[in-house]
């Protein structure tokens, strides 16, 4: 299965170097993603997002649906243009999905979901439906592309003001909707940024004009060191249909009030916050110089394994950093099994990198004091 | 298209060698290799000193996207490193047959060189596995 997004000769044309990606052919750079992280982290870069699913819900129960449906709760009553993150839960409390939910107001909702699981979530959320009255649309006629950094609400704004009157005073998690384009204030970047959904058609134009703008595209790689750096959870790495959110540092996302909301997922959860939980998810930074990289051992100061979800190198910070899932009592120090080798790391809580600026402070080791 | 320098020797596994005067060859990975791997953001290299057997492992490259080992590719005496590549890994992109040279060796007398390929040959390598 080779699938291509309505901007795949663009990036062939900007020089990205392609890989696959769950089916679609996307670029993983355009030459160098650690100058693309950098583009973003301070000015302007965008991102194809098209290969990301886009669904709309309607009708009459389309609210009490999504409110089934979700760990996280859209509330009883709408508030237009609201985003919300939350998870997709299954009936053990597994991860079938995270994703963003726009509240439409009179137009229902808009969930975008993530490329790798596209199927199973669309057989999932339809084999919900059918005690309720809520119509599911797939949009496979929309395109994506998310402009992100200290500079991209400018950058869109000088392009899409005049289109977009509503956009420009638009708060961040809002969306907002006009003359075809559906404009909303987040990202996965951990900067300020816009993510527009809009008619396949008209994408390769303002992909253009962004470009000319000077807003650099950036691809697959950035996004992955761009988000581990803002601390977001990867679905797949950080959190599956085996892992609940409670244990994969998304407890915020679940809202247990009001007790009488029944959410798919929720006696599990319960069971799982009355018993206790083994495991959390936290940050990583190693001490010295190398690489941290998914599945890596991590052993804990009183002997007990953790395990790397995902590991990279920060370039904002200049050092290799990593989610890990570790023992519910880790400490402060930890080390990585590196190719055999036991490499000093601390433990820290996510955010790396917040809006441009390290937020994490690793304590007096350097990296002379590494490897004793 | 990657950049072959005529006057270099190469191997099957992306090392570049080059002849210096004094005897010693240089060793490091050509921008083919480079270019594959993507941005350098650690390189561990050998001991000074460091006795090695063509094809032995003898350095750690890692970009952001995979970790590799570079081989020795002839039998010798690693005589001098690069410092200025574990300080800063992006000069292997930037440069990789010049600042991003890796260490450089003294070859064992009558050290075996049949493997090494001409720039012609590698040229013909690098058309065969893409």
């Amino acid at each position: 299965m080779t699938l291509k997004t309505i901007l795949y000769e663009e990036h062939i044309a900007l020089g990205g170097k392609m890989v696959d990606f769950s089916g679609w052919q996307m670029p993983l750079h355009y030459g160098s993603q650690i100058e693309e992280h950098h583009q973003v982290r301070r000015a302007a870069g965008m991102f194809d997002v098209s290969h990301m699913m886009v669904v709309d819900l309607n009708g009459t129960q389309v609210r009490e649906f999504m409110r089934f449906l979700l760990a996280n709760d859209v509330g009883p009553a709408s508030t237009p243009g609201k985003a919300m993150y939350s998870c997709m839960l299954n009936e053990q409390g597994g991860v079938i999905d995270d994703l963003i939910v726009y509240d439409r107001g009179e137009n229902g909702f808009r969930m975008v979901l993530n490329a790798a699981t596209r199927d199973k979530d669309l057989a999932w959320i339809n084999r919900q439906t059918d005690a309720f009255d809520v119509t599911l649309q797939a949009r496979f006629d929309l395109a994506m592309i998310a402009v992100q950094g200290p500079d991209a609400r400018d950058r869109v704004l000088q392009i899409l003001g005049d289109t977009l009157t509503a956009a420009i005073g638009l708060k961040p998690f809002f969306s907002t909707t006009e003359n075809g384009f559906f404009i909303a204030r987040t990202g996965y970047t951990g900067e300020d940024g816009f993510e527009i959904i809009l008619p396949e058609e008209r994408a390769a134009d303002l992909w253009r004009q962004f470009h000319r703008l000077g807003v650099k595209a950036c691809g697959l790689g950035a996004r992955d060191t761009l988000r581990l750096e803002a601390g977001m959870n990867l679905y797949g790495s950080e959190m599956d249909e085996n892992s609940s959110p409670l244990e994969s540092g998304l407890a915020w996302t679940v809202a247990w009030q009001p007790a009488e909301r029944n959410f798919i997922g929720r006696a599990a959860l319960e069971a799982q916050r009355d018993v206790g939980l083994s495991s959390k998810l936290a940050g990583l930074v190693l001490d010295g110089r190398g690489m941290l990289r998914n599945n890596q051992r991590v052993l804990c100061e009183r002997g007990e394994e953790g395990r790397i979800t995902s590991g990279s190198f920060s370039p904002t910070l200049g050092k290799a950093i990593a989610l890990a899932r570790l023992p519910l009592d880790a400490g402060k120090r930890c080390e990585v099994e590196i190719r055999g080798k036991r490499v000093p790391a601390t433990v820290v809580d996510p955010p790396f990198v917040r809006n441009g600026k390290p937020c994490i402070q690793t304590e007096g080791v350097t990296s002379d004091e590494q490897h004793t | 298209m990657s950049n072959i320098p005529e006057e270099l020797q190469y191997t099957r596994s992306h090392e570049w060698i080059r002849q210096n005067e004094d005897g010693t060859v240089s060793v490091g990975i050509t921008d083919h290799a480079q270019d594959l791997l993507g941005d350098m953001v650690f390189v561990e290299l050998p001991e000074p000193g460091r006795q090695l057997v063509a094809g032995d492992e003898c350095v750690v490259v890692e970009s952001v996207k995979a970790a590799s080992d570079v081989y020795s590719p002839l039998t010798g005496e690693v005589v001098d490193i690069n410092e200025a590549v574990v300080e800063g890994p992006e000069l292997i992109n930037q440069d990789p047959y010049g600042e991003g040279w890796l260490f450089r060796l003294q070859p064992q007398e009558g050290a075996e060189r049949e493997e090494l390929m001409s720039a012609g040959a590698y040229q013909e390598l690098l058309e065969f596995e893409t």
